[in-house]
């Protein structure tokens, strides 16, 4: 299987743990269950105080993803990256601008401009997204390695709802699509990978889950399924019959 | 002063054209809650998003029956929302003097207690006595009294407490923009407002003289810090003073239509009872009983999935413990609600009996064993 690309990063792994709604303990185990190279860590809440300190429960081995989430305006988010890259030298960002406190949707706009300021201080961005093809030419312009357009609305499980608009991403834009939020099953982080993305993200689905260390293995081997599914290149869907001995087969000429 | 209509302003008062007040007043003053039939409890419950009329139905007395049912929707969308966290802060009393008389409360202007005013190096230690628990969120209080804690020294206060904490609010009187830009500038993100009730004829007769008097002013007080720059509000009524039902829904709809008009800001709701002051004893939550709380708490839960549900130590621990895994999101540890307690020996006098002492480490504790997540700092500063 290719290697995850995103700027100068390199991957075997395609699935991302957002890490917002565990328990420390419990991330711990469902890194270990689902091999995840990569996990999100909001830096609002980088340190949980003296008590503990979420950083104790990720193996070194594993690449921290800071977001930007508290960001309101794309200077505030440069400022939380730059903070990021002081704490803990990360050059990879999620890019997290959400002004409605409501429906945590990201603004597309505030977003382009959070990928050119943090593009032009040397970081590697990746924006969250609605699903917007001139949002998402206009973030690959502005330097993002990747897109993170959202599946479903954060927490929601509701899966692929914006399947149609993923997919002219990935017709359109020659940039990794990660899906990011929404996905609320195996099944769905499998249609995902099955249809092209590069990765996806997943929190909520695990985290809520009642067996969260088999739960996070299911979402693994999902995502591998789907991505072998892709490579193996999906068999067309007719609504017409196709005989495998075809009726036509005694014409000739 | 006393004579005055609690919604004519003082002249020092900027009035800010919201039509805020007048949306929540008017949803409340046609709310009939024995209207409210259990089917359309159920219909409540069971759609997608809540609708005013549904809040209405859910805070009414037919749905006390469906108790469990509203603690199982709720608990569904808490968790959706924010996970196994629970953020922890503390509240930190500046000064306890106070230039209101407000009935129900403990610093109230005239009542015998012991006041008190931290200076800056008294503020420091206090402070340094609550990080050094692990605390990242502290609140500042004062009472009603600017001549003894003006904005200047709140803002001092909020300046200092950056340097100890990542996220800072204050629980204080209520400011003009420009007063609450200030603080913003020093560093505070939230302010909390109760507006204690939203009937304005029993808000007149409890609130017998001082700028808290002022009903409207104090209504509209989020807004104006919202206007200011201010990240989040906090909202309250103090359950027990009037019709609970009634105030509850105000709260949550004075909440609702703030965030129609300032979709960003984050907002908090909290459902404190009436507990015993220094001077009366007598003062109860009445017929807001565990049950009763916990069914307005959960109908905030509904109608507002995305806010935060503070739930202080004016409750008792064992009710706490349980209500953090069906829909708050946010309680107070460590807490002292005198003046100079943290760091050492108590120079004020208490505000209101609090039920839950348990250190934060206690807290931290209790939060570990029911697999839940302490969150210390759920905000940045990016100012």
């Amino acid at each position: 299987m290719h290697t995850l690309k995103l700027g100068k990063f390199e991957f075997n792994s395609r699935f991302i743990l957002g890490s917002g709604k565990f328990s420390l303990e419990l991330i711990e185990a469902a890194i270990k269950e689902a091999n995840v190279e990569i996990i999100t860590l909001a830096l609002r809440r980088a340190h949980t105080g003296k008590l503990e300190n979420i950083l104790d429960y990720i193996p070194k081995n594993i690449t921290i993803l800071p977001n930007t989430s508290g960001a309101r305006t794309a200077e505030e988010a440069l400022k939380i990256a730059q903070l990021a890259r002081e704490l803990c030298g990360a050059e990879m960002i999620k890019i997290e601008v959400i002004r409605d406190s409501k429906y945590l949707l990201p603004d597309n706009y505030e977003s382009i401009k959070a990928v050119e300021l943090l593009a032009k201080e040397g970081f590697t961005p990746l924006p969250y997204m609605y699903p917007d093809l001139y949002a998402a030419r206009a973030m690959r312009d502005a330097g993002a390695a990747a897109i993170m357009p959202l599946g479903a609305p954060i927490g929601t499980n509701k899966g692929l709802r914006t399947k149609d608009f993923i997919q002219i991403l990935l017709d359109e834009l020659d940039l990794p699509i990660i899906v990011d939020a929404g996905l609320g099953s195996p099944a769905q982080a499998c249609e995902a990978m099955q249809m092209g993305v590069s990765a996806v993200m997943i929190n909520t689905a695990i985290a809520l889950s009642s067996n969260i260390p088999q739960m996070a293995r299911a979402f693994k081997l999902a995502i591998e399924a789907g991505r072998e599914g892709f490579l193996a290149g999906i068999a067309g869907q007719s609504k017409l019959a196709r005989a495998s001995s075809p009726l036509t087969g005694f014409l000739r000429d | 002063m006393s004579k005055k209509s609690v919604f004519e302003y003082e002249s020092n008062m900027q009035e800010i054209h919201s039509k805020v007040l007048q949306n929540v007043l008017a949803q409340v003053s046609s709310y009939h809650k024995e209207n409210y039939t259990q089917a359309e409890v159920l219909k409540a419950l069971q759609s997608e998003s809540l609708s005013i009329e549904g809040l209405k139905a859910l805070l009414s007395p037919a749905a006390s029956a469906f108790l469990e049912e509203l603690a199982f929707k709720a608990r569904m969308l808490t968790k959706r929302h924010f996970g196994n966290s629970i953020a922890l802060f503390t509240p930190l009393y500046l000064s306890n003097y106070c230039e209101s008389k407000c009935v129900y409360c403990g610093f109230q202007k005239g009542n015998a207690i012991a006041r008190a005013k931290l200076s800056e190096a008294e503020i420091r230690a206090e402070m340094q006595a609550i990080a050094d628990t692990g605390l990242q969120e502290v609140l500042l209080l004062t009472g009603e009294g600017r001549e003894h804690a003006s904005v200047e020294y709140i803002a001092q206060a909020c300046k200092i407490a950056k340097e100890y904490f990542k996220v800072v609010g204050v629980e204080v009187y209520v400011m003009n923009v420009d007063e609450y830009e200030l603080l913003h500038k020093n560093g505070c993100e939230f302010v909390t407002i109760y507006q204690e009730t939203y009937n304005a004829q029993k808000y007149e007769k409890i609130h017998i003289f001082g700028e808290k008097r002022v009903f409207p002013y104090r209504f509209n007080g989020q807004e104006r810090a919202l206007k200011a720059g201010m990240r989040g509000v906090g909202f309250g009524a103090l359950l027990g003073i009037d019709e609970f039902e009634k105030d509850a829904l105000a709260t949550a709809l004075h909440a609702y239509f703030l965030q129609k008009a300032y979709p960003h800001a984050e907002l908090s709701l909290s459902a404190p009872r009436l507990r015993p002051i220094l001077g009366n004893r007598k003062i109860s939550p009445k017929d807001v009983t565990e049950a009763r709380l916990l069914q307005v708490l959960c109908a905030y839960r509904i109608f507002l999935p995305f806010a935060n549900i503070v739930v202080s130590t004016r409750e008792r621990a064992g009710f706490r413990d349980k209500i953090i895994d069906i829909v708050a999101t946010k309680i107070s540890a460590g807490v002292s609600v005198g003046i100079g307690e943290h760091s050492g020996e108590k120079k004020g006098d208490d505000q209101f009996q609090i039920s839950d002492e348990r250190s934060v480490a206690e807290v931290f504790s209790m939060l570990k064993k029911a697999k839940l997540q302490a969150v210390m700092s759920d905000s940045i500063y990016v100012g």
